[in-house]
């Protein structure tokens, strides 16, 4: 059946690239993936040999790989089939006035300029595969804060990049991930100098507007020792009929005693496959959060990675997703315990209504050394009707004999009878509905800064809209 | 007017059509007027007030509900609460991660149709729970999550009287509650009632009676009223049960 209904898609010839789209004729645009596009790819972009060599080995691994042998089926998947580079300005700058009016317009929708001011501390924009706008404030550069685009990391900070670029993912982690290293573009470079605490985030929003587009951009993001930072990424795109591929790529390193909060807003439209890949290395007494909500996309493969790898490292992990009509969210986490006294806590939700998927899948591996280790996992699901499905998956490996482990999995149907009591204190059914899912949510949304709990408040109440009759 | 006109009302459990539950009810109820129904347990008390909220469990197969002269037998049970019905449910709902300050301004807003002011709403909620005897404090907690069995009868009390219905039913809404806390849901009663609204009390006890007014009483056995009187009625039910009206 879904096999089919993809199929549509794929066989789809003719790319409507002017349909809703607020990008001229004039786009720069790449199909597919062969040799000669990623070096022509990496000659537009002024790569260092080095960067260029990543690339080319990546793209050798993707072809010799195998799609991941669980999950959602995504052998529909033809790379030829999705524009691989869409190059929508020629530079990238500092101030919104000097975006292009018709991709500016974009952003002021979704609010980006006017939270900046209101409560950030620098922010990027990309839009479709480059980076159009990135700024910081004086006061952080000042500070050796970093916040620039990935590819200007690379070209201002190569001794930093290279350190760190691809030490979190290796090119051969897993198919997709080889695609990405292939055509990566965009993203973000973040450096935290030893000891510097951000009190207000940095936020950096991707926007794939082309059809039938791919967007890959990477984000490389270094804590050092005792800085903080609260990291805000937020994803949109708007409805095709086409598929749509979203392969970016996170690396994140907290340096000891370090920490980093990194949130995620995911509302990418309901024709995009999203097989995102997420990592982070937490050395002594660091800590990562991770901040998710998963909302939109027709399919969805994301488990972070955590590896614990010092001394009372920790990772707190908060994930909501909202399956729907059509969508098969399979998301999770992965924790590798490596380091005595190491600590998780796992607070995972999935909310799935009108047969929506939602899977979530616990890696957990607490290895020898991680004496007095610590893990609390809780999963929760609520399901709107009996025609949705949700799973829990949990996988755990445990060597050390010196660890507190708890793992609760509720999966439940919403309740006819509070659905009832709130209808006789005058709410329609989908008001009902809402209000219900809307606290079952609270304990992840109230983690978001507040524009993003209104935001996922406001996507609640759309997702529900329609739900009867 | 009559304020509720209940007519030959027939119904039967949605999960078991075979289960008819009332049989035939009459009952007429005056503004201004306060009426009690007791009845032995699983005679329909609560699917009565169930039925006259459309309630999905059960299904009407005769008979009319009448507000104000208004049919609503076949309206649905956010309609109905907006026409100026009210339940005190026997068992309240938890609604986990929706705070009370939050629950009740939704409340407010889905039944008058517009936003609370809220320094007014927010003034007179406070007042009220103070009247009832409920912390202040407990507006920030989850809606009814935790409360105890009185705390949640005493926060449907609350809803009543911020909601100000037409027509309340309170469905055993003293079982459980301590002796002062009946007293101060009885205050509550009379501090809402008034000459154009009307109370429906299900009860088993007599106690949250002694401070009110009652007009009057039925019993209602195998879903069907079998005798209605005056007050006086509650005290020979409470002495000598049941006993001489089953058949
Ligand atoms: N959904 C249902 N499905 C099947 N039977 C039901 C259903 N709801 C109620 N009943 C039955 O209908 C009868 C009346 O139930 P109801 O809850 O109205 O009783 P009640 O008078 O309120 O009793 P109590 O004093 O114990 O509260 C009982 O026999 C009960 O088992
Ligand atoms: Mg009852």
């Amino acid at each position: 059946m879904q096999k089919t209904d993809i199929n549509k898609y794929v066989d789809n010839e003719v790319r409507n690239i002017y349909d809703e789209a607020v990008i001229n004729t004039t786009l720069d645009k790449k199909f597919g993936l062969t040799r000669e596009i990623i070096e022509e790819l990496s000659k537009e972009k002024e790569e260092p040999s080095w960067v260029l060599d990543i690339r080319l080995k990546a793209l050798e691994q993707f072809y010799k790989m195998e799609d991941p042998d669980w999950g959602p089926d995504i052998s529909y998947l033809n790379i030829d089939n999705i524009a691989t580079y869409v190059k929508p300005v020629d530079n990238e700058v500092r101030r919104w006035e000097d975006v292009p009016e018709d991709i500016r317009s974009v952003f002021d929708k979704l609010g980006i300029p006017e939270s900046e001011k209101k409560a950030l501390a620098g922010s990027g924009a990309q839009f479709d595969s480059e980076i159009v706008y990135h700024n910081l404030t004086e006061d952080l550069k000042k500070q050796g804060v970093i916040y620039t685009s990935f590819d200007e990391g690379i070209r201002k900070y190569p001794e930093l990049v290279k350190k760190y670029f691809t030490k979190a993912v290796p090119i051969y982690d897993h198919k997709y991930i080889a695609l990405h290293y292939a055509l990566f573009s965009g993203g973000s470079f973040v450096y935290i100098p030893k000891g510097a605490k951000l009190d207000r985030p940095l936020q950096s929003y991707f926007r794939l507007n082309a059809p039938g587009a791919g967007q890959f951009e990477h984000t490389l993001i270094i804590v050092d020792e005792g800085a903080e930072l609260q990291f805000i990424e937020g994803c949109s795109a708007p409805g095709y009929n086409e598929l749509n591929l979203h392969a970016g790529c996170v690396e994140l390193f907290v340096e000891k005693n370090a920490y980093l909060r990194f949130s995620t807003i995911e509302n990418w439209s309901k024709n995009m496959l999203n097989l995102n890949t997420k990592k982070c290395y937490v050395s002594e007494g660091g800590k990562i959060e991770w901040i998710m909500g998963s909302f939109g996309s027709k399919v969805s493969m994301l488990y972070p990675l955590s590896v614990l790898n010092g001394e009372g490292a920790k990772c707190d992990f908060l994930n909501i997703s909202f399956a729907g009509k059509g969508q098969n969210l399979d998301t999770g986490i992965k924790v590798i315990h490596n380091a005595p006294r190491t600590s998780t806590v796992v607070n995972a939700k999935s909310i799935s209504k009108d047969g929506g998927i939602c899977t979530f899948r616990s890696n957990v591996h607490v290895k020898k050394k991680a004496k007095k280790a610590k893990l609390a996992l809780s999963c929760e699901s609520l399901m709107l009707d009996s025609i949705s499905r949700s799973d829990t998956i949990p996988v755990n490996t445990i060597e050390s004999d010196d660890v507190v482990f708890s793992h609760e999995a509720k999966i439940g149907k919403i309740s006819e009878q509070a659905i009832y009591y709130l209808m006789t204190r005058g709410m329609s059914e989908e008001e009902a509905k809402s209000l219900i899912v809307r606290g079952f949510a609270e304990p992840i949304a109230k983690a978001f800064p507040v524009e993003y709990a209104v935001e996922m408040n406001r996507l609640i109440d759309l997702e529900l809209e329609g739900t009867i009759g | 007017m009559d304020l509720l006109n209940i007519n030959k009302l027939c119904t039967i459990a949605e999960d078991d059509h075979d289960k008819k539950i009332l049989q035939g009810l009459d009952l007429v109820i005056k503004p201004g007027e306060i009426h009690v129904i007791m009845g032995p347990n699983g005679s329909g008390k609560s699917t009565l007030a169930n039925t006259i909220f459309a309630s999905p469990r059960y299904i009407v197969t005769g008979g009319s509900i009448k507000l104000c002269g208004e049919d609503i037998t076949n309206l649905s049970t956010d309609q109905i609460a907006k026409k100026g019905v009210f339940m005190s449910f026997q068992t309240p709902e938890e609604i986990p991660g929706i705070s009370l300050a939050q629950f009740l301004k939704t409340t407010k807003h889905s039944i008058t149709g517009e936003k609370p002011n809220l320094y007014k709403f927010t003034t007179e909620v406070e007042k009220t729970m103070t009247e009832l005897n409920m912390k202040y404090e407990y507006v920030n907690r989850e809606f009814n999550v935790g409360f105890s069995g009185g705390e949640k009868k005493k926060n449907e009390i609350l809803q009543m009287l911020l909601l100000n219905p037409k027509l309340a039913i309170l469905d055993e809404t003293d079982s459980g509650l301590d002796v002062d806390a009946i007293k101060i849901v009885s205050r509550g009663i009379n501090m809402y009632k008034n000459d154009d609204n009307a109370v429906l009390i299900i009860t088993h006890n007599t106690k949250i009676l002694e401070n009110l007014k009652v007009d009057r009483v039925h019993v209602l056995v195998d879903g069907k009223i079998v005798k209605s009187g005056d007050s006086s009625l509650a005290r020979e039910i409470e002495d000598n049960g049941y006993s001489k009206y089953i058949k």
